[in-house]
């Protein structure tokens, strides 16, 4: 199944913006993150589909994964 | 030398240095500007009359060197809200202020004469000049000016001819170390300096003083400790100093929160070409300056230089409010246009947050199509500087334009318009804009952190639960942050890293010799509200002024098509303290 995967700030660096990637059914949030070398620890916020998920959430057919390191301003 | 209030009457143009009173001392930044408009203002008066005050104040901990400490806090009643204002900027004179030992400098009264004057602060007094050759000159000009008479080396608060024509949107300028400028932009308080008068502060630097520390090794231990907690924290240490404070875009917009087209929606189409990552692309491709420190000692240092197409530059603390308001809100997504509008808005001397909220209203009612960023350059240019009457109506904020035009979907919170989080999508922060004595201001209770970014825990956005008392807390911290004199972004570390906020409890407590401890801080936050509650009670205001906008309730906003769902009676819980 394909679900995009979306980056933002520094998780960008030698890595993309967006990518549409296909997965087995069942893929948590954390296996992504691993798989695009990204440390656990430095993930702030995930959101699928806009609402906030978890590492450990499963992804569906079509899903928007954003991940953020911690970020904060205004 | 104890510190002194400085006071100057501008009826006679006299003033007076005067020991602080008892019932002030404790207090600093917002914490004093809004005890000293709270005892010495009356509430009912006219906020532009000679009635009213204004207030001047450096933090409890300004002029030391705690890092990030020099925000400089002004309050009076507010010509937008009727009520009472506080708002702080950073640049160079907060710092000046301590080091000559002035706790406050309060300006009240009102000229006979119709001409413009300059305060200008020295160590030994106060002058008070004429100054009419800064009629309808830009602050950048005024502060070319001020530098080239008194030396680059001073201090410059001033106004631009928004607040010359006292604009209820006018806004403070504050000079920075390189003389670009910071404002204190909410509220129209550059109204209230405009109505007396005053055009301009010149503050003289005073090198050979230094502020006292009564336990100066404890009070290194701990800014040092607060130091490190501001550097390793990822908020603080990486994303705000490498993306500014538009780092902040991408995520408003993911999560659908994002205000686009007057509040009409949560995610905007063009948002990655207006936001923060964006932003360091093309300033590195300029070669502007990605991080930037608005004053000495600042070691977030999320300001910015930003240069236009030909390399040359264009703006600096260029915000993300101002970029969401009149990128996603008026929907322009031209990111050189916004920068432009910011140097504009700079000089001007106008909220960057409620004109461009303003202009998405009047928008809505057809004066521009949206997405019209020369168009709002040229409104900025031809009607807002020059005072036409359209440029006036702009400028009188959010609230007048709707009703000027006739438009329902106004988002706004006693006349003050919200900024760059539609509380449909971020509950917490929509508690905040209704409570917060100041109108909707994102800045008085941060709950955003919270509800999206996973700062100080997590609370769901789209749930009511939580939400309040989140929601008082943050406003109490925030009360406490902006009296220590400190940036608002040190809550990011302090929320996460106890030690880093233990660290501000023990400055605070090496500087005067106080034994305070982290509940005292709190809830001197909370005393600080009251006051200012009480302000806006005796001043005609009740809990019916403590609400979000009727649509707010009754227009779902996409993509989640939430609405906002909390009773008067949820809200009203806030003050049960
Ligand atoms: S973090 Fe930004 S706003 Fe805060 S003191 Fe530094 S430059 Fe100024």
């Amino acid at each position: 199944m394909q679900v995009a995967v979306k980056l933002f700030a520094h998780f960008r660096n030698n890595r993309f913006k967006k990518e549409v990637r296909t997965i087995a059914p069942g893929v948590t949030v954390g296996a992504i993150v691993t798989e695009l070398s990204i440390a656990e620890e430095e993930v702030g916020v995930v959101l699928i589909n806009g609402r906030h998920g978890s590492l450990d959430q499963a992804l569906a057919e079509g899903d928007i994964l954003s991940l953020f390191p911690l970020v904060g301003g205004g | 030398m104890a510190d002194r209030i400085y006071r100057v009457n501008m009826s006679d143009l006299t003033s007076t240095i005067e020991d602080v009173p008892e019932a002030w001392a404790g207090h600093g930044g917002r914490g004093l500007t809004s005890t000293i408009v709270a005892a010495e203002v009356e509430p009912t008066c006219h906020p532009l009359g000679k009635h009213n005050k204004i207030v001047f104040a450096p933090g409890l901990l300004a002029g030391t060197y705690a890092a990030n400490s020099g925000r400089l806090n002004v309050g009076a009643k507010s010509p937008l809200t009727g009520g009472i204002k506080e708002s702080n900027a950073g640049g160079t004179a907060a710092q000046f202020f301590a080091r000559l030992g002035i706790k406050a400098l309060i300006v009240e009264g009102k000229p006979e004469k119709d001409v413009l004057y300059c305060i200008n602060v020295k160590k030994d007094g106060v002058d008070i000049s004429e100054v009419p050759e800064l009629k309808g000159k830009g602050n950048f000009d005024t502060i070319n000016a001020i530098m080239a008479k008194q030396g680059e080396n001073t201090a410059v608060i001033s106004i631009g001819p928004a607040g010359e024509m006292k604009m209820a949107a006018a806004n403070i300028s504050v000079k920075d170390p390189e003389g670009h400028i910071r404002s204190a932009g909410r509220g129209g308080l550059g109204a209230v300096m405009g109505s007396k008068n005053v055009k301009c502060i010149a503050i003289e630097a005073d090198d050979s003083s230094e502020v006292q520390i009564h336990d100066p090794e404890a009070f290194k231990a701990a800014a040092k400790v607060f130091a490190k907690g501001l550097i390793d924290h990822p908020v603080s240490g990486q994303g705000l100093r490498t993306y500014g404070t538009a780092v902040v875009l991408n995520i408003m917009n993911e999560a659908g929160g994002l205000p686009t087209r007057n509040f009409s929606a949560g995610q905007f189409e063009g948002a990655e070409k207006i936001s923060g990552e964006h932003m360091f692309d093309v300033i590195e491709e300029r070669g502007g300056k990605t991080s930037h420190a608005c004053h000495k000692g600042c070691v977030i240092q999320c300001s910015q230089h930003y240069h236009d197409k030909d390399k040359k530059f264009l703006t600096s603390g260029f915000e993300y409010e101002t970029i969401w308001a009149m990128g996603a809100d008026c929907e322009v997504d031209n990111l050189d246009q916004i920068a432009e509008a910011d140097h504009l808005m700079d000089d001007i001397g106008i909220d960057s947050i409620e004109f461009p909220v303003a202009v998405g209203v009047a928008m809505e009612g057809g004066l521009l199509p949206w997405g019209d960023g020369p168009g709002i350059l040229k409104l900025l240019k031809e009607d807002v500087a020059k005072g036409t009457p359209l440029g006036r109506l702009l400028g009188s904020g959010a609230a007048v334009v709707g009703k000027a035009y006739g438009i329902t979907r106004v988002p706004v919170v006693k006349n003050q318009a919200m900024p760059a989080y539609d509380p449909r999508a971020v509950k917490g922060i929509g508690i905040t804009y209704a409570t917060s004595p100041m109108g909707a201001d994102h800045t008085a209770g941060y709950a955003t952190a919270t509800n999206i970014m996973n700062v100080g825990g997590s609370i769901d956005p789209l749930k009511k639960e939580g939400q309040v008392e989140l929601s008082r807390n943050l406003q109490a911290a925030t009360a406490a942050i902006d009296s220590a004199g400190l940036c608002l972004f040190v809550a990011f570390p302090a929320l996460d890293i106890p030690e880093c906020f233990g660290a501000i409890v023990d400055m605070l407590n090496a500087r005067f010799g106080l034994s305070l401890t982290g509940d005292d801080v709190g809830a001197l936050g909370l005393s600080i509200l009251k006051t200012e509650r009480g302000f806006n009670l005796a001043a005609g205001m009740t809990n019916k002024d403590d609400r979000l906008p009727e649509f707010m309730a009754e227009e779902q906003l996409p993509p989640h098509n939430v609405l906002w769902d909390f009773t008067g009676e949820e809200i009203d819980a806030f003050w049960d303290f």
